[in-house]
């Protein structure tokens, strides 16, 4: 197997947790991962990017432009951003809620429906998820990170099973957020059925 | 011991302890802060380690210990260097006794520091060896060499990981044992005593010493001589660099020769003269300065050799920023005589305007508050200032709506700059904004030259209780000693008094009026005053609960956007206020600016 992921998003949205626990995932089936992070003030509310690459024996850190197998799309803007980055097949996962930015509400704006329907079109397959919604439903705003990994393992994104993303996931987080990531993980794998109304993924 | 995803940085902090580290030091610096970090986490009992108040602070300390035979390490970015050069410069003519790593991260790019300056250079300059990886996994294994070449040379040695090094993570197989060995303790003699005879001795010493290295570097295994040998073609690399090209031959498939340099100085001269033996075109690829190009332009001049050398002097290269797939694999194109344009893909095209993302100050962070009670407290009383700021968080104070930081230099150089403005043009306010640890780390002596000049400034000391920025860690205002202990606190107000500030004020900074009313008390105090603002970082507490807008009583005027920029509050297609639960941490900011008191919620 050998698999190129970025994920991208805002600085507090988890995608470092994320990124590590699709590699140490990889790496207990045998692959060799390697990923590289946004460390430092971008940090602080800024774009951020990790980036995850599976079974290379050797490798850069940084995925070259048009070798991404998939992007995980934390917010739609960081998503977009980074699609250069996407394989003319590779496939995306992206939350559809806005993270605004102080230069937007400073009167920037932010063109959430142009930027989601170019998502829509720019690549075979793209699925959105409601983020937000299936926080609320997993029961905390601050599990985003694993609710798209669990629709990201329901979609067949990741080239892992349901249980051995999740195994890997509770042998990585603190004990007393067990419980509360095993509902995020499972609200996530089960993205569809609690968007069934809105019709948002495709 | 089964295979482990590890971050360059915990990588060589591994390799450190199985290297037999004794003695940890270091001021923390993005990007190499969790070397440090992580050998806390795995402390062998026989190691000591800690925070000091700046880099040369930590120099000297990491250099003590190596004088009695310790095997020592001491930790910073390479803008620290700057500060622990001094020591740096001649501990390399005096030596050490066990052995004595300096850790120096550079940052291409630059992604989180002040320059895109060169720490091989520097080697250069203190005519020291210097190691640099070209990927986590030969961290892992580098930094034991480096610890081993300075233990048998008695010579401090640099060690230089760069940002894609340090925060790139690989799967690593991680050795338990412990080099372990006695510390034999200091030993009186006059080699420690730096007097201009010794000096001057020591001088030709480390530049014979260099000879003999760079004879040993060229048999160093990890100074890796590869590729075609009946190339005419060849590529030098360093550091990550050296995996950017391998990535980019292993698509391409051009016959070329590589060489990849894990000792940049002294150069391995023997291995390069047989990398360029029948070459007749080289091409550098490295990020920031061009040291291995001019050390093969060098050997061109002195050996006669007919190469071409490519590379930043040629401008076929970037001359500043970090290398990515991209650009590499363009000047490969090029210079193996392809279009560098075709095998690129294509940018997506017609793309909607994507907004801004600038790193901003967190929802709730106390520094907004005490650069917005600066801002207020100066427009109501109508006095023009000069707003010198720092290294922090809080740096990001000069990012609109607040726009509080005129000028950021370098670490501690708020205090001092706004006294030299002072002396320049007396007729505006000269208003300095330092962080605690900043304050800690090079603040204090500006505090006295202002004293004892008489300098007419107000300095704000933004006590959030941590060094924020690279991640939380203790200093001496906190009480709280990498060893784990609980240890005295060093209370700023204390250390101004010793230094003869005769105004000091406190302030909380989420209460605006108590704010704006301290710095206006001290900015009218005619000589040094200062204000010092108090309260945690959000990282060090957990949220109070949000604060909500009662969208009936929302005017839609925006005060609370347009006065302080809180990520948490956005508008609302309506155009009034709203408050993102998530990020929102109830410090009640932006209720003490609406103006119809339409926020609320906090349930106290």
């Amino acid at each position: 197997m050998k698999m190129d992921c970025l994920l991208a998003g805002v600085g507090g949205q988890g995608t470092v947790l994320a990124s590590r626990l699709i590699a140490q995932t990889a790496m207990s089936k045998g692959f060799t991962a390697h990923t590289s992070e946004t460390i430092g003030m971008a940090q602080r509310g800024g774009s951020v990017i990790s980036q995850v690459r599976l079974g290379h024996a050797a490798c850069a850190p940084a995925i070259p432009l048009g070798a991404a197998d998939l992007i995980i799309g934390f917010e739609p803007a960081e998503a977009l951003r980074n699609l250069a980055y996407l394989k003319a097949d590779g496939a995306l996962l992206v939350s559809r809620n806005p993270i605004r930015p102080v230069t937007s509400s400073l009167g920037q704006g932010y063109a959430l429906d142009e930027i989601l329907a170019y998502l829509a079109q720019a690549a075979p397959r793209c699925v959105f998820i409601d983020g937000e919604a299936l926080c609320r439903e997993a029961g905390s705003g601050k599990v985003l990170n694993v609710v798209v990994l669990g629709a990201a393992a329901a979609e067949g994104l990741l080239s892992f099973s349901k249980d051995e993303l999740l195994t890997t996931m509770l042998a990585h987080v603190p004990a007393k957020f067990v419980e509360l990531n095993k509902q995020a993980f499972a609200v996530g794998f089960d993205h569809r059925k609690y968007e069934a109304e809105d019709g948002g993924a495709k | 011991m089964a295979k482990q995803l590890l971050m360059g940085n915990e990588a060589i902090a591994l390799g450190a302890i199985r290297a037999g580290v004794d003695v940890v030091s270091g001021y923390p610096g993005t990007p190499s802060t969790e070397v440090l970090e992580t050998i806390a986490k795995h402390r062998p009992e026989h190691t000591y380690i800690e925070w000091s108040i700046n880099e040369k602070a930590g120099m000297e300390v990491a250099a003590g210990a190596a004088y009695a035979g310790a095997r020592a390490l001491v930790t910073m970015k390479q803008v620290g260097l700057n500060v622990a050069s001094d020591p740096l410069m001649s501990l390399a003519y005096i030596g050490v006794k066990g052995a004595l790593v300096v850790l120096v991260a550079d940052d291409p790019g630059p992604i989180s520091s002040q320059t895109e300056q060169d720490t091989r250079h520097f080697a250069q300059f203190a005519h020291l060896p210097v190691f640099d990886p070209t990927s986590p996994e030969e961290a892992y294994e580098l930094i034991g060499a480096a610890f081993r070449y300075s233990e048998q040379y008695h010579t401090p040695v640099i060690f230089r990981p760069t940002t894609q090094i340090c925060h790139a993570c690989a799967s690593i197989e991680v050795v338990d044992e412990i080099n372990g060995h006695a510390i034999e303790g200091f030993v009186k003699d006059m080699k420690w005593v730096i007097f201009p005879k010794l000096s001057y001795q020591n001088h030709l010493r480390i530049l014979q010493q260099e000879r003999v290295l760079a004879e040993d570097f060229a048999a160093f295994p990890y100074n890796r001589l590869g590729g075609s040998r009946s190339a005419v073609r060849g590529i030098i690399s360093n550091g990550v660099s050296t995996a950017y090209v391998n990535e980019v031959l292993a698509m391409t498939g051009d016959s070329v020769r590589t060489l990849s340099i894990a000792t940049p100085h002294p150069f391995p001269v023997k291995l390069a003269l047989a990398f360029l033996e029948g070459l007749t075109d080289v091409l550098a690829v490295e990020e920031l300065d061009p040291v291995l190009e001019e050390e093969l332009l060098k050997l061109c001049g002195r050996y006669h050799l007919p190469v071409n050398i490519h590379g930043k002097l040629t401008d076929e290269m970037n001359l500043a920023g970090a290398n990515h797939f991209e650009n590499v694999r363009a000047a490969i194109d090029t210079f193996c005589g392809r279009s560098a344009t075709d095998a690129l893909p294509a940018a997506p095209a017609g793309l909607p305007p994507l907004p801004v993302r600038p790193p901003v100050l967190c929802a709730g962070c106390p520094h907004r508050g005490s650069f917005y009670s600066v801002k207020a407290a100066m427009q109501r009383a109508k006095l023009p200032a000069v707003f010198t700021g720092d290294i922090g968080c809080y740096t990001l104070g000069n990012a609109k709506p607040l726009d509080m930081v005129d000028t950021c230099l370098c670490m501690g150089a708020d205090i001092t700059m706004a006294q030299g403005l002072q002396r320049a043009e007396s007729g505006r306010k000269h208003i300095a904004f330092i962080g605690d640890s900043t304050f800690f780390h090079t603040g204090i002596p500006g505090i006295i030259n202002a004293v004892y000049n008489g300098t007419d400034i107000t300095v704000m000391i933004l006590d959030n209780s941590t060094t924020a920025m690279t991640g939380h860690q203790p200093h001496p205002g906190t009480g709280h000693t990498m060893m784990g202990g609980v240890t005295e606190r060093v209370h700023i107000d204390k250390v101004l008094a010793g230094c003869n500030v005769k105004c000091i004020k406190h302030a909380n900074p989420l209460r605006l009026e108590e704010s704006i009313a301290a710095v206006t008390e001290a900015v009218a105090y005619p000589g040094v005053s200062v204000v010092i603002f108090e309260a945690p970082c959000i990282a060090l507490f957990k949220a109070e609960p949000p604060l909500r807008v009662a969208a009936e009583k929302c005017i839609g005027c925006r005060r609370c956007i347009n006065e302080i920029g809180c990520p948490a509050i956005s508008l609302t297609t309506e155009g009034k206020a709203v408050i993102d639960e998530n990020l929102c941490y109830g410090c009640d900011l932006c209720s003490q600016l609406c103006p119809v008191q339409a926020i609320g919620g906090v349930q106290k």
